[in-house]
């Protein structure tokens, strides 16, 4: 067949374009997820609540009810409380919720994981938490002077086993 | 509507190819091969990376470095061919999907095909996404955090996913562990179900031409050399990720989880694929009647299942006591109806007389014998020097336009539907002085092989073959496709210009054999 140099163009032009196309949307344009100027706070944990009702001692003539591989002296339901958890930033609050047990019977542990964008700087930052069965307060409060840098991710964690809030 | 117009826009997009690269070089016709060859390329390059690659989350930043600086003329060209072949398999499947769409060939027995693609993307993107996880870089910590988030919106996972990585202190090697076998097993699962996808096609195309292997090989990797992939910052999950490079075919994803819960996000790509699923019946196609056996007929040569495209024909013991050992069985399910099968049966002959033409396979709805009638019908009429009948198949060029006085139209299913014995019949014996065959472009068959066998048998290197005493002069053959018209006008009037001191046809003088009296071609 005769060489027919259109085609040939033609050919280079489509690879040409080929090129381009992939070579550049593999890394462009760039996507900022989140803005270089400001810090992350992160809330994240999982806690579980104090059951709802206490254990309660069964009278003698309620055990004898139960079937006989049922017996038990104490009932205690399962089901676990809410956990309000709130969160302040310079005297204003960033985050206040109260989070419910996870789990279909409602006995599973709280869960939080939500980020906020903040100016970088210093900040008071005080987080509060119930666990208990009072309505109102907190059994746990963390204040702190901080010093957030551009970009840096700050965490709020809560672990019961190692005494409460934790600031990183 | 969407759909005849981008028919239209392809149909225009490919004569360009055509002509740049020539049909058996068109891109266009091997968008699935194109598939399957960036896959090889993806597997070759991904094993040379994992040879050096370190699959612990502390190291694997430095070794993808080294493997990316150090030997940047094998590792480093690896990776980018890696990440360009990927890359340009999304492309192409994107391509092949439309394709495949705007030409309709997904519905009625060709659902199959289109079913078992749509979950080829998810293994695509779950491929794609691990990979880019792997490097754990600044890249890979915004895809990691986002994804389990993502995925944390479902619901569906006891700890929150994204607690994995917090900061530092949460960071473990556990779920980078994961995304290594992800990337290992789901390609290799995707290999398996882009098996499944072309078991219903025979002769399924699933290697690229040589010009085309070696051009788009060529391209990559002097992008590759030109244009290196590279890694962004290492991860460092006490610092937010502000910037990614994304690559675009992979994590467009992404960017969407900014501006919309990741719950409807999920819901939009379940709903997304649930769609795509059942687009092959919406609407659904209206099935022609599917090829049907005729026993008598049939004397076992399984020519049918060798021509049938859609492996749609099986061959399994006789079971009406002629002496033969086998019959062909038609699977009703795969049947496209495309009447390729007739034309490559022997017993499919306009020699016999139409009350016994009944050939061993055939479609109910445009037989055999019918195209006999309707030849002799078309040809009857024509009056004038240079007759021409001119078959086309029901997706090349509107032949009907062209019908004259001396020029007679047949409609065909396929171009492959027409046993190279009714050539045989129109010139020899006289009904007309000219054939003119019209199919779709060669590599673009609507049938997929149709065209294809059709060439084969008038070039007599495939059975039925065209005999050798069928004057080569008065054929023509024109592969220009549903736009061709013009090309078919001229094609058709320099056929007839060659016809005219040609006159009619006579035959040699010499005995008649049985064959032309009687059974076969
Ligand atoms: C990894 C991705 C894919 C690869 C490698 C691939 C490859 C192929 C190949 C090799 C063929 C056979 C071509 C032929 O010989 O005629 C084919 C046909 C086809 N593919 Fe794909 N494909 C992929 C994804 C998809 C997807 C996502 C869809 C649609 C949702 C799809 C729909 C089809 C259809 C409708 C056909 C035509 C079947 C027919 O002619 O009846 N493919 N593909
Ligand atoms: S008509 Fe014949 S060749 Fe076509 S799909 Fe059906 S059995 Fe196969
Ligand atoms: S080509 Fe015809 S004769 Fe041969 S196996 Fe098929 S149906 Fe039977």
């Amino acid at each position: 067949m005769a060489i027919r140099p259109l085609a040939i163009v033609g050919q280079l032009v489509a690879y040409a374009a080929f090129m381009a196309v992939i070579g550049y949307f593999a890394a462009a344009p760039a996507y900022s997820p989140f803005p270089s100027d400001q810090a992350q706070i992160k809330l994240s944990f999982r806690h579980t609540g104090p059951p709802k009702v206490e254990c309660r001692r069964l009278t003698p003539e309620e055990i004898a009810k139960l079937a006989p591989n049922m017996r038990r002296a104490v009932d205690c339901p399962r089901e676990r409380l809410p956990i309000a958890v709130e969160v302040e930033l310079d005297g204003k609050i960033l985050y206040a919720a109260t989070l419910p047990p996870t789990g279909i019977w409602k006995d599973g542990s709280s869960k939080i994981y939500e980020t906020f964008a903040v100016l970088p700087g210093r900040h008071t930052l005080t987080a509060r938490l119930r666990d208990s069965r009072r309505a109102e307060g907190f059994d746990h409060t963390r204040r702190e002077e901080i010093e957030l840098r551009p970009r840096q991710n700050f965490v709020i964690e809560f672990r019961g086993d190692r005494g409460g809030f934790i600031f990183e | 509507m969407l759909k005849a117009i981008a028919h239209n826009l392809f149909e225009r997009l490919e004569r360009a190819f055509d002509y740049a690269f020539t049909p058996a070089w068109n891109p266009f016709h091997y968008l699935g091969a194109l598939g399957w060859y960036f896959f090889w390329i993806v597997l070759v390059s991904g094993i040379y990376l994992f040879i050096f690659f370190d699959t612990g989350i502390v190291h694997a930043y430095e070794a993808v470095e080294a493997i990316t600086h150090a030997q940047w003329y094998a590792g480093g060209v690896m990776r980018s061919l890696h990440r360009y072949a990927s890359d340009a398999l999304v492309v192409v499947v994107f391509v092949h999907i439309l394709r495949e769409w705007a030409k309709d060939r997904y519905r009625g027995a060709r659902w199959f095909a289109w079913f078992t693609g749509v979950p080829l993307l998810w293994f695509i993107y779950i491929c794609g996404i691990s990979g880019y996880w792997l490097v754990w870089d600044e890249l890979a910590q915004y895809i990691a955090v986002a994804t389990t988030e993502w995925l944390d919106t479902l619901g569906v996972f006891g700890e929150p996913l994204a607690r994995n990585f917090l900061n530092h202190n949460a960071l473990s090697d556990r779920f980078f562990t994961l995304m290594v076998f992800v990337h290992i097993l789901v390609p290799l699962l995707m290999l398996f179900l882009m098996w499944i996808h072309i078991q219903r096609n025979s002769h399924a195309l699933v290697n690229p031409p040589l010009g085309l292997a070696l051009g788009t090989l060529i391209t990559m990797t002097v992008m590759s050399l030109m244009h290196p992939a590279l890694s962004h910052p290492p991860a460092d999950l006490d610092r937010v990720v502000t910037t990614a490079n994304l690559d675009w075919y992979y994590l467009a994803v992404y960017p969407l989880l900014d501006v919309m819960p990741g719950r409807w996000l999920w819901a939009a790509l379940g709903i997304g694929t649930l769609l795509l699923l059942i687009t092959p019946w919406v609407p659904p196609l209206r099935r022609p009647p599917v090829a049907a056996v005729n026993l008598p007929n049939c004397n076992g040569c399984a020519r049918c299942v060798a021509d049938c495209p859609f492996n749609a024909i099986e061959m399994r013991a006789r079971t009406d006591g002629l002496p033969f050992e086998q019959e062909a069985v038609v699977d009703a399910g795969n049947c496209v109806a495309c009447g390729v099968c007739a034309g490559a049966c022997p017993t499919s002959t306009p020699f016999r007389r139409a009350s016994e033409l009944v050939p061993g396979i055939d479609l109910p709805d445009v037989s055999i014998a019918a195209l006999r009638e309707q030849t002799l019908a078309a040809c009857a009429k024509l009056a004038g020097e240079a007759r021409v009948l001119i078959y086309g198949c029901e997706h090349g060029p509107p032949i009907e336009q062209l019908a004259s006085e001396s020029v007679a139209t047949v409609r065909l299913r396929c171009s492959g539907q027409l046993p190279p014995a009714f050539i045989d019949f129109a010139l020899t014996r006289g009904h007309v002085d000219g054939v003119l065959i019209a199919g779709c472009r060669p590599g673009d068959c609507h049938y997929r092989l149709g065209g294809q066998w059709a060439r084969a048998r008038i070039a007599a290197t495939r059975d039925p073959q065209l005999r050798a005493r069928v004057p080569r002069e008065r054929l023509e053959l024109l592969w220009s496709g549903m736009s061709g018209l013009a090309k078919l006008e001229r094609t058709l009037a320099a056929l007839r210009a060659r016809l005219v001191p040609l006159g009619s046809y006579q035959r040699p003088h010499q005995p008649k054999t049985a064959q032309e009296s009687g059974n076969g071609n």
